[in-house]
């Protein structure tokens, strides 16, 4: 729009108030990642001393090793490094399976209808919305059943459980705009369901994937409420593990320490997010809007 | 009139044809193989289907069922009516959590929505390095509240955080203690989650602004309205779609709000930040009150719901009728 009103931006009073405001947008977004990693690389002298923005008087390593590998999270004392693999060994499966099951769903739901189907798809739907809050006792008693409880087998059948209305969700929406044409004629041609999935549909497939899997991957290593119930004492998420670091460690507080595991617990979904950040923003639109 | 019937029987016609779609194009002997084929579809979408049945509404009945007993450490099911709705609306804990979740969640849409809206007209003025600023104010949802409460409960610590850096700058008189401040604490936790939502807020309004139809504009721009009655009168009502479903993402957001007041303020001081969700997990599954926990979760659904189905109903009416 901004066009109309300029044709060429020029340099007047409203364009540096614009500027202006952004820039101080850009600062209130920024600070706490520069005060994490400011602070992360003082040591607790230097903090007490300087302040959040003031630059370490000298770059220490000390507190991510601390945080990596000796620092106290409830009663172990071994730092965030065990919790920090927990978190993938639940994640990468949960995200994997969850994001093939989707796209399972998404082709059933928009190429192979039956009867009934539709209806299904807008009762999925609703999972997208419900607070978990209202599943989460009947699960743990479930996980305890089976006895999954507190293990990280049962944390990745949670998460495919209730990520999958999220990826068959995406899936639909995806493949609702391929065109029907392509799989009727395939079927003509004597091609069967599994065939046209991985002959047709799935090479079409590869931006939606990574939506998918970008989406999954931020929601499942950043969960907390399901880590919290249903992992145990050496199943903990690195989320969990975080916070009992930094909310119920005794003694002196380590405020460099608390910053170097929160930013351990940051930098996998930041890496992503830097890498394929369109791609991100194109999943939580698209998981956000069409839901 | 006869134009309404007409796109009615179009939509009839084009559902007819999704249904022949779905059924054989070509009718051929019906062999085992063929059963099979016909089958599939049914198959993979079967468990599926089962999990959702069983693990949301089941599980959601199931909760019911709990919060009309007296469950306490572990679940048992004589049937006691509403007691424990009764025993909530009682309990001084779960009005504070209510009162906050109203005074949260309202700042925090508002706040999103406000900051959202101006920042994305903003940067919709052809600005430099947009990409870089864009990426900017959406990174923070890329990280776990988790993170953004641990982070910001170091920067808003009384003595050593915001308060000093204030000091420091030649402000001397600065206090800033609100997350040990009972009455204040609950705006700390709107600050970070403001903090984290609003730049995805900005993004969407941003989708919106894209899309609105230049020659509009224009034409109102040659009639000598002034840019910003152009934005009051003709771009924001444009934007009446996105202003919904951001409102729909952002009380989902606050209503499920749990890991930020886990990590911020854990409810403290006091239970002054309490909200429904810690509520609910603290009394589940702390103190071992599972029926009134599961009631509490039984309410959040109920707000959750009376927020949705209107949303829904009118997002499918719409398409109904355009």
């Amino acid at each position: 729009m901004a066009e109309l009103s300029l044709n060429k931006p020029r340099f007047t009073i409203g364009r540096l108030f614009v500027y202006a405001t952004l820039l101080l947008g850009v600062l209130f977004y920024l600070m706490p990642l520069l005060v994490m990693l400011l602070t992360s690389f003082k040591s607790m002298d230097d903090i007490r001393s300087g302040n959040l923005l003031a630059l370490p008087d000298a770059f220490l390593f000390d507190a991510w090793i601390k945080a990596w590998s000796s620092a106290c999270t409830g009663v172990a004392c071994d730092g965030v490094q065990g919790y920090f693999w927990n978190s993938f060994q639940i994640t990468i499966p949960a995200v994997l399976i969850s994001t093939f099951l989707g796209a399972l769903n998404g082709y059933v739901l928009t190429k192979w209808k039956f009867r009934g189907s539709d209806l299904f798809f807008g009762l999925m739907l609703f999972g997208c919305f419900i607070p978990f809050q209202v599943v989460i006792l009947p699960m743990a008693q479930t996980l305890g059943w089976l006895g999954l409880a507190n293990t990280t087998t049962g944390l990745v059948f949670v998460h495919i459980v209730y990520g999958m209305s999220f990826t068959t969700l995406f899936f639909r929406n995806f493949y609702v705009a391929v065109p029907t044409e392509l799989v009727n004629a395939a079927r003509i041609d004597g091609a069967g369901f599994f065939t046209i999935f991985w002959r047709i549909i799935l090479p079409l497939s590869g931006p939606i994937f990574v939506v998918c899997i970008i989406w999954q991957f931020t929601q499942v290593w950043n969960d907390f409420l399901f880590g919290v119930v249903y992992s145990g004492g050496d199943t903990k998420p690195i989320t969990v593990a975080l916070n009992n670091l930094v909310n119920t460690s005794t003694g002196v507080k380590e405020y460099n320490v608390d910053m170097a595991a929160a930013m351990i617990a940051a930098l996998p979904t930041l890496i992503v997010y830097v890498l394929a950040g369109k791609y991100f923003v194109r999943g939580l639109t698209a998981g956000a809007v069409k839901g | 009139m006869a134009a309404h019937e007409m796109t009615q029987s179009a939509a009839t016609a084009s559902i007819s044809d999704d249904a022949t779609a779905g059924t054989e194009p070509v009718r051929r002997g019906v062999g085992f193989g063929e059963r099979v084929q016909r089958l599939l579809p049914k198959l993979v979408l079967g468990p599926t289907m089962l999990t959702t049945l069983l693990f949301i509404y089941g599980y959601v009945i199931w909760t019911g069922v709990l919060s009309v007993t007296k469950s306490r450490f572990l679940p048992q099911y004589d049937f006691v009516g509403l007691l424990q709705y009764e025993k909530l609306l009682d309990n001084d804990r779960w009005g504070v959590a209510s009162l906050n979740i109203v005074i949260f969640g309202g700042l925090f849409i508002l706040i999103c929505l406000g900051l959202g809206v101006l920042m994305a007209i903003l940067l919709d003025q052809k600005i430099r390095a947009e990409g870089s600023i864009r990426t900017i104010f959406l990174y923070p949802m890329a990280l776990s509240f988790i993170v953004t409460g641990t982070a910001w409960k170091w920067i808003l610590n009384p003595g050593l955080g915001l308060e000093k850096l204030l000091q420091d700058w030649g402000f001397e008189q600065f206090t800033f203690d609100w997350l040990v401040d009972p009455d204040m604490a609950i705006y700390t936790l709107v600050i970070a989650a403001v903090w984290q939502s609003s730049g995805f807020v900005m993004a969407l309004f941003l989708a919106g602004l894209r899309g609105v139809d230049n020659s509009i504009v224009k034409a109102a721009q040659l009639d000598g309205a002034s840019m910003p009655t152009i934005y009051r009168r003709i771009i924001l009502p444009h934007l009446r779609p996105v202003f919904f479903s951001a409102f729909i993402i952002l009380s989902h957001i606050a209503i499920k709000s749990f890991d930020l007041v886990m990590a911020l303020t854990g409810g403290g001081p006091g239970y002054s930040t309490d909200l429904p969700a810690t509520f609910m997990y603290t009394t589940a599954f702390s103190r071992g009150q599972m029926a009134l926990g599961s009631a509490s979760a039984m309410l959040m659904l109920g707000v959750v719901l009376a927020i949705l189905i209107p949303y829904l109903y009118s997002e499918l009416r719409g398409k109904n009728n355009g």
